[in-house]
């Protein structure tokens, strides 16, 4: 052969490819077995260097595939790799240190190895020091740490930088698992953080950085040497500005200080790793003004036009970031963005598209539209999520453009995906269904389409009970019929549980559609699952009676009490046998989930855990407070209020109180927290003077409040009986407590104390506090069930105020009921509003108010309210007026 | 995705794995315990990034809400994974750290075959490059002079290959047109870039012959 003969020689021999068979790898169909037989010429002398490196790369290479290795086994081709440190190959001594990390975990005995690897790791060799740090370090525990000791510290202050480096990140490893002994090593990281290698600056940072991170003081020194002293290495400079932006989130100081304008400074860094680290650091930051914004974003603005992909993904993704918070602060960037839309990387495509949403004009939008949806199949879910977010603010933004959207959105619910995109265009549709009434039957078409072939149940139980909520109201509910008994045919149990539900709905509010559903109903009582049957035999016979009070109760509105709180009162019931039946009044009422907007719609790791009833806030305090002996004859808590400062910010002792109300009492809990180190205070009590018919009766102390562990008294306040009306008092507090001086550093008191007292701010109860939240799904059939017995109506002025949002924000606040039909939000550029609140006076009667405003120079306000007894209605007719 | 819970940490790298053409591993590494612990989920995710991303050369891709930069080379795919909080460039600058000292020890020949045959120079390189998830060293340089390892110019799989085969002109041939890849990376070292595949095949012949 008369090839010609580069300088690549050796690949004229592997210039035979096909000769080895099959894909050329020299390690398929590698047998475990056979390897290990072969790696009994590990014992051969003399040792034959090169065939034992190959067969050490096969080990490693059969451990990275995942095949299992027994322990025996293992620790016998582990014991046979120890002779070959005799050998001076030097690949095939890195090769042991790889295969005795490897086998750390697999092979018994690996400390065997110390004495090799200690000498190699102080020995002349520098190729083998570091390497063999790392090696050590990971085979050695706490307890066999001390002896190598003196070997790592010198290691550390090596001037060899990869030794230096080795011991570092080595030590950084062993924090975690010996962190008393590490933390001794402190004064040689820091001699190694002044090093002129760059890597090892980054390291000694690391490591010094996890050693004093929980003594904010140390740390601020650490961070102040190191920014003027200046370091070499971007990525230490990354993990200075990491450090600098927690320390600026944690002190929650302004902005103007030193560490903000280190990290903007590090926007004129001349690595572009360090610049883009400072701007996403100051972009993150919370309330962070337009000002401080816009060097960071102009930067940002530079990397769109990168050539590096990396680079240009970065940028958007954080621009992308800026704009939910702070759209205007990006519409400098448009012109750079729009160049970014056809990026051939998609996931910047995307991103690009969706900041534009946030950022530019309504006139914009068709445009971006019709872009993204010519490569939307091409993207990944989590991206796709992100689009499905962007529409979803879109829509609240213009809602004109709801048709437009509505028809992408159904045109994505077509299209593959997995659960959570699905249920983020669910999720989107619904709420753009709530804000739209005139999108309504569109979209209700669209998911009535999307559970005819939908494989998640939680997606199909949560439209079909929309589609009960919903159905019923519009023109024509006859057509959705169709779809949800389909679903009783053909689907999983849960779903058909929620069919029957929907369908009861139905023919609780339409009539003519009534006689249908009976037989629709009768159908269902025949299913083979005992849920479905149930709730068909049960709505069957409540539709039968044709009352529109009953159809309330049971068919709309369903129970208001706590779950839990349900759970353990029925428990408690079989506990202790008695002739009266259950009362449904001694539940605590379930307090009505608070509408949350969410803000931060970044692509997130979605959580793969399902979601969990977790019990509400009142039945933790229901439990708390059930504990306490002076307080178990109270029955129910009925409310729990928010926290209410007592104490200024910033003050000796910090006091917070909340209000629990129960059916004819209240209970004050004060959480206290003591910040003077040098004190202790014991036999704390809150006194309370009322203003009103109110009776104190009994005080319960929080026995001791050491330095900074909060602690809680209680106060226990009769309501008067005999003037149900007396719903507000304004009560004068002062903490009385025995002060004991106490040596700061140990906490140790002195013996003797003296009486005390610090005045607090006084305690408003109004009338909110009487009242618990419940959300009636269907406000009208509530309306009617409860009747026009004790109907009141009166007008008033409220001349303070301009708008009707305000209004409806000042209403809702004072009586502390749940708006229910979404009638809090008031339309843009209406000047009439009606406004309908639910909730249940102390005592577990209902009450409804319906008001309707009008806006001509201040507002007009009509308010009727429904109840069950005639004093509540006075009662918040009086306190209105 | 809240930024503010990123605590100040050296452990940047999350996983590094090489996959061939068809997506299978040649080498992989996870450094954080609670990513994939066991050997299933690793390849399921391996599997998907794949699929994924052998289509198109984007350099960078967010998948299971993990941050995966990427190159790829003849038929190899490097991958450095991150969480979504860290900043790309530092897993950039893992990547082309990786890339370049192996491109240097294969002699720019940076495809799957020659990889195999030098895959404890392969292990001891990503070994110097990341400990345990921390960035040990960036520069190719300075790892290659650590790693100090020289390609072994007849490496044990050919000589036992060698021995069992008689390597004859004609079954070279057949083997060329069988083994594309190997088209594609070989005949552009040996005959330098710059004629047509044809012409490659013609001269090919003619020097043979």
């Amino acid at each position: 052969m008369e090839l010609k003969q580069g300088p690549n020689s050796r690949h004229s021999h592997t210039g035979f490819p096909g000769v080895t068979g099959n894909g050329s790898n020299p390690f398929q169909h590698l047998e475990k077995s056979a390897v290990l037989q072969e790696a009994r010429i590990f014992n051969e002398t003399p040792i034959n260097p090169r065939r034992c490196l190959h067969i050490l790369t096969k080990i490693i290479y059969l451990l990275n595939q995942g095949e299992h290795f027994g322990t025996t086994e293992a620790t016998e081709a582990f014991f046979a790799m120890t002779r070959l440190f005799q050998s001076n190959d030097q690949t095939l001594r890195r090769m042991c240190y790889l295969t005795i990390k490897e086998m750390a975990n697999i092979s018994e005995d690996v400390i065997i190895v110390t004495s090799s690897l200690t000498k190699d790791m102080t020995g002349k060799e520098d190729v083998y020091r570091g390497p063999a740090i790392r090696a050590l370090c990971r085979i050695t525990d706490s307890t066999m740490l001390q002896a190598i000791e003196r070997y790592m510290k010198q290691a550390i202050v090596d001037k060899v930088p990869s030794v230096s480096s080795s011991a570092l990140v080595s030590s950084l490893h062993m924090v975690k698992r010996s962190y008393d002994v590490v933390k001794r090593w402190v004064n040689e990281a820091q001699e190694a953080a002044s090093s002129d290698n760059i890597m090892v600056q980054y390291h000694a940072l690391g490591l010094l950085y996890h050693l004093r991170k929980n003594d904010r003081l140390a740390v601020t020194k650490m961070l102040n040497k190191f920014t003027k002293s200046g370091l070499k290495s971007p990525f230490a400079y990354c993990m200075l500005i990491r450090i600098a932006s927690k320390l600026l989130d944690e002190t929650e100081g302004g902005h103007d200080s030193p560490l903000f304008d280190f990290i903007e400074s590090c926007l004129r860094n001349k690595n572009e790793m360090v610049v883009y680290e400072a701007a996403s650091a100051i972009v993150h930051m919370p309330n962070c003004t337009a000002r401080e914004l816009a060097p960071a974003v102009s930067v940002l603005q530079l990397f769109c036009s990168s050539p590096k992909a990396a680079l240009r993904y970065a940028a958007v993704r954080t621009l992308n970031k800026v704009a939910m918070k702070h759209p205007s602060a990006v519409t400098a960037c448009n012109l750079d963005l729009e160049n970014l839309i056809t990026d051939s990387n998609r996931s910047i495509a995307t991103l690009a598209i969706t900041t534009l949403l946030k950022t530019g004009s309504e006139s914009s939008v068709d445009r971006l539209m019709k872009q993204i949806s010519s490569f939307v199949s091409e993207i990944s879910d989590e991206f796709k999520v992100v689009v499905v977010q962007a529409i979803s603010s879109l829509c609240q933004k213009y809602p004109r453009k709801h048709s437009v959207m509505m028809n992408f959105l159904s045109n994505m619910l077509r299209d593959d995906g997995g659960f959570e995109y699905k249920r983020a265009i669910v999720d989107c549709i619904i709420s753009i269904i709530e804000e739209n009434p005139e999108s309504k039957e569109t979209g209700l078409a669209h998911l009535c389409e999307f559970i005819e072939d939908c494989e998640h149940t939680v997606l199909a139980t949560k439209i079909l009970h929309l589609l009960g909520k919903e159905g019923p109201r519009t023109p024509q509910p006859s057509k959705y019929i169709r779809f949800i008994f389909n679903r009783v045919v053909l689907e999983s149990e849960a779903v058909r549980a929620a069919a029957v539900s929907a369908l009861a709905k139905f023919g609780a509010q339409n009539d003519d559609l009534l006689p249908s559903v009976l037989v629709l109903m009768q159908r269902c009582m025949m299913d083979s699952d005992d849920e479905v049957r149930d709730r068909a035999t049960f709505y069957m016979n409540v539709l039968q009676q044709k009352q529109k009070a009953l159809n309330a109760a049971y068919i709309f509105n369903g129970l208001s009490v706590s779950i839990p709180g349900l759970e353990k009162s029925l428990h408690q019931y079989t506990l202790e046998p008695s002739e009266k039946p259950f009362d449904m009044k001694s539940v605590p009422l379930a307090t009505a989930p608070i509408t949350e907007h969410k803000t931060d719609m970044a692509p997130i790791a979605t959580s793969k855990l399902p979601e969990k009833l977790a019990p509400s806030r009142q039945d933790i305090y229901q439990e708390q407070l059930a504990a306490i002996p002076e307080f178990q004859a109270l029955g129910p808590l009925f409310k729990s209020s928010e926290q209410v400062q007592l104490t200024e910010a910033e003050t000796e002792y910090v006091v917070r109180c909340i209000k629990h109300t129960f059916a004819r009492h209240m209970v004050f809990q004060f959480d206290c927290t003591n910040t003077l180190n040098d004190q202790l205070l014991q036999k704390v009590v809150v006194q309370m003077e009322p203003s009103e018919s109110y009776e104190v009766t009994n005080y319960i102390p929080a026995t001791s409040l050491p330095y900074s562990q909060p602690g809680s008294c209680y106060t226990l306040v009769q309501l008067p009986d005999d003037d149900p009306t007396a719903v507000s008092c304004t009560f004068s507090c002062t903490m009385k407590y025995l002060v004991k001086d106490c040596d700061p550093n140990t906490g140790e008191p002195d013996d003797d104390g003296y009486d005390d007292e610090y005045v607090l701010e006084d305690l408003e109860v109004t009338v909110a506090d009487h009242i618990q939240k419940v959300l009636k799904a269907n406000f009208g059939a509530a309306w009617e069930e409860v009747g026009d017995e004790f109907e009141k109506e009166e007008t008033f002025a409220l001349a303070s105020v301009q708008t009707l949002d305000e209004a409806v924000g000042n209403i809702i606040s004072f009586l502390g009921m749940q708006p229910c039909e979404r009638s809090d939000k008031v339309p843009e550029n209406k000047n009439s509003h009606v406004l309908f609140l639910a909730g249940v006076f102390r005592g577990c009667h209902d009450v409804l108010v319906r008001a309707r405003l009008a806006l001509a120079d201040g507002v007009t306000m009509q308010v009727t309210v429904r109840s069950s007894e005639e004093t509540v209605v006075d009662v918040i007719l009086a306190s209105v007026g | 995705m809240d930024y503010a819970t990123l605590e100040p940490s050296l452990y940047t790298v999350k996983a590094v794995f090489i996959l061939d053409n068809d997506g299978n591993r040649l080498l992989s590494k996870y450094y954080d315990p609670e990513l994939y612990p066991s050997m299933k989920e690793q390849k399921n995710f391996e599997r998907n990034v794949f699929n994924k991303t052998h289509k198109a050369d984007n350099e960078i891709a967010f998948l299971e809400g993990m941050t995966v930069v990427y190159k790829s080379s003849i038929d190899l795919f490097f991958y450095v994974v991150g969480s979504p909080q860290e900043n790309e460039l530092m897993l950039v600058a893992v990547l082309s750290c990786l890339f370049e000292s192996l491109s240097q020890i294969l002699r720019k020949n940076v495809e799957r075959r020659c990889l195999l045959d030098n895959m404890e120079g392969v292990f001891l390189i990503v070994d110097e490059i990341i400990d345990g998830g921390v960035i040990l060293e960036s520069d190719p340089q300075q790892v290659l002079q650590k790693v100090n390892y020289r390609v072994d110019e007849n490496p044990l799989s050919e000589q036992s290959v060698a021995q069992k085969h008689t390597v004859g002109v004609l079954s070279y041939l057949t083997c060329l047109v069988q083994s594309k890849t190997y088209l594609s990376c070989c005949y552009w070292r040996r005959f330098g870039q710059g004629e047509t595949k044809a012409e490659q095949t013609e001269l090919y012949y003619r020097t043979s012959n």
